[in-house]
């Protein structure tokens, strides 16, 4: 019997600092073969391993359309964060997954795509974002609003200011507060950038959305302010998890387990749960 | 399904020769309580059904287990080798305990731990007449179709014994003369009168087709602080109960040679950790909210997942919590809208 608890060696190859607090690693499986051929979908999480500090899932930030390497962009919280940021480039650690739904990719084939997204949100969402650039045939238009509190805080700044200038891809940037006065971008909430968008189809839209959950409450009005189906919108839903395989019981929320039938849910998911209403 | 008699004087004998062929395990007493457990001498071996205070769980999700060494290097599987077990005296509403646990630990990803013990485990079920707090008929837990290998009814002076599996069949093989095959109308007759009387037995019914919705319309019901303001958030309810299978894990640091052992162990949402993130941030602060976590489990979710409750009606609930927070009390609430303290099973009748 094969066990999914197993971890699996891996190496961290890359690992540099995004944020005062938010690191950006590449890790390879140690294993050539598993490294290639290795499947995920954009959304999905992996849980990390580290001997005598235990485990913890975080999302995977690459695209499966560039294998090889996996991406991850982590923010120093806790006992097992705070464990890997001690770690150096070419150190072990295990690995296993992926879990979760992850984003239903086929159904979003042909759609106009909304990535959403506030502070960390950008770590699962740039998965989806670089899908989506890679396979630009597949999606109708696309939009990548993010906001950041302060121009230091944006994740990714030199990849996403790139977008800018592509004219496959309409990337608004914003942050709450400029104390640069240098920002070139916009400023305000996410939920303000909603007034620069025109000639919107609801209908044949995907929003996707992951922030903090300040950011929700207003982005959700817009969407929906939009006329954009509530199935047809998606978020992130973050718990605490132990295994990721859906047996601990820790990440539930009423009869779903976050870990397994999640963690990327649509709004009217989220509406059904009486405990997050 | 095939059916024997075994004479009641002739049980020690059959249990005997089972004990040769594995570790004989079932109920035996410790201080004031039973307890599952192995079997050395089979003069402490309770023949009668009885409920013990741990559930069957414990054989297949052992309280605390390693789950990895890790040395240095690569982490190795847990190998111990487990021993054939052969449990006897396990009441069918158990049974259905781990005919939960099968789908639970099986879907979508095999838990290798609970199945490796269920693959060296021979169960012989014993029927049983309810006790005070037994409430499997409500549950449709007091009658077993399978999970089981050897299922033994007790009726005036012999069992009747039902196979259920090849397994099961081998432990008759071990003794085939112990056993007569030749059930006769008059057996079929005292069959029946134990079923009618056992049915009658029953000093609660809980209609739980009807609290899922219940359990919706009661979602903001002040009912819920109520029993918060009593909950002492011991998390005995989740240890008793045979369906509850949440556990946490830990890795411990052998200080001698900087190995680790990840081991998993019990964990219940009734603690107040059992929701907390990295950061800080706790999903559950309020006890309210994992009483209700609890019971939308059991009662609620579980439901629509598979079709029933994930409660057995074992009563344990019933006897373990010290404030009276049950199935029962919880089930009357959702109920009348209210929380009803004289209708609780006092402590002297536990």
């Amino acid at each position: 019997m094969s066990n999914p608890f197993s971890p699996e060696p891996a190496r961290i190859v890359r690992k540099y600092k995004l944020t005062k607090d938010v690191k950006f690693f590449q890790i390879r499986f140690i294993d050539k073969e598993r490294a290639l051929s290795f499947e995920y979908r954009p959304g999905q999480f992996m849980m990390f391993s580290i001997p005598g500090t235990g485990e913890a899932p975080f999302s995977i930030s690459s695209t499966p359309s560039r294998p090889g390497l996996l991406e991850f962009c982590i923010r120093k919280t806790g006992r097992l964060t705070e464990a890997l940021f001690r770690l150096k480039e070419n150190d072990e650690i295990g690995i296993r997954g992926p879990y979760g739904n992850g984003f239903p990719i086929i159904k979003m084939n042909g759609y106009h795509l909304f990535i959403i997204m506030g502070g960390l949100g950008a770590a699962p969402l740039r998965s989806l974002l670089l899908y989506t650039l890679d396979n630009r045939e597949l999606f109708g238009r696309l939009h990548l609003l993010y906001g950041a509190k302060r121009p230091k805080d944006m994740l990714f700044k030199t990849e996403f200011f790139e977008f800018i200038e592509r004219e496959d891809i309409e990337c608004l940037l914003t942050v709450d507060k400029d104390d640069t006065g240098k920002w070139p971008c916009y400023k305000g909430f996410v939920n303000s950038l909603f007034q620069r968008i025109e000639d919107i189809k609801p209908d044949n839209t995907y929003a996707c959305v992951c922030g903090p959950p300040v950011m929700y409450e207003s982005v959700l009005n817009e969407l929906v302010k939009l006329n954009i189906p509530k199935h047809q919108i998606l978020m992130t839903l973050e718990r605490r998890m132990k295994c990721g395989i859906g047996k601990c019981g820790h990440c539930a929320i009423e009869d779903i387990y976050t870990c397994i039938d999640g963690p990327i849910f649509t709004y009217w998911d989220v509406l059904h749960m009486k405990e997050l209403i | 399904m095939r059916t024997l008699k075994l004479k009641k004087e002739k049980l020690d004998t059959f249990l005997f020769k089972v004990s040769k062929h594995g570790e004989l395990w079932g109920p035996r007493k410790k201080g004031e309580v039973y307890i599952y457990d192995k079997i050395d001498d089979i003069k402490d071996l309770i023949k009668e059904p009885v409920t013990t205070f741990l559930p069957i769980k414990k054989l297949f999700l052992p309280p605390r287990f390693q789950m990895f060494h890790y040395n240095g290097k690569t982490y190795e599987e847990n190998t111990e080798i487990f021993q054939q077990r052969i449990v006897y005296g396990v009441p069918s509403c158990e049974i259905h305990s781990l005919l939960i646990f099968d789908r639970v630990f099986g879907h979508t990803y095999k838990d290798p731990y609970y199945f490796k013990r269920r693959e060296q485990t021979t169960i012989i079920a014993l029927s049983c007449l309810p006790r005070e707090s037994c409430f499997c008929k409500s549950t449709n837990t007091h009658v077993i179709e399978e999970g089981f290998d050897l299922a033994m009814t007790d009726l005036n002076d012999f069992y009747l014994v039902w196979v259920g599996t090849s397994k099961g069949d081998d432990l008759i093989r071990l003794s085939p003369d112990l056993f007569d095959r030749n059930v006769t109308q008059e057996d079929i007759r005292e069959f029946i009168e134990w079923r009618e009387r056992r049915n009658n037995e029953f000093n609660q019914t809980i209609d739980f087709v009807a609290i899922p919705d219940l359990m919706d319309l009661n979602y903001n019901s002040p009912i819920w602080e109520e029993f918060a303001e009593k909950c002492l958030s011991c998390g005995a309810c989740s240890m008793v109960c045979p369906t509850c299978n949440c556990f946490d894990v830990i890795d411990e640091i052998e200080l001698s040679d900087g190995s680790v052992k990840r081991e998993r162990y019990w964990d219940s949402c009734m603690f107040k950790e059992y929701s907390m993130v990295a950061g800080g941030h706790n999903f559950r602060e309020a006890k309210a909210e994992r009483l209700k976590l609890w019971y939308t489990h059991k009662l609620h979710s579980f439901t629509g997942a598979y079709g029933k409750p994930s409660c057995i009606g074992c009563g344990r609930c019933i006897i373990t919590c010290p404030v009276d927070i049950n199935i029962l009390s919880v089930v009357k609430a959702l109920l009348t809208g209210k929380v009803d303290k004289n209708s609780l099973l006092t402590r002297k009748s536990k």
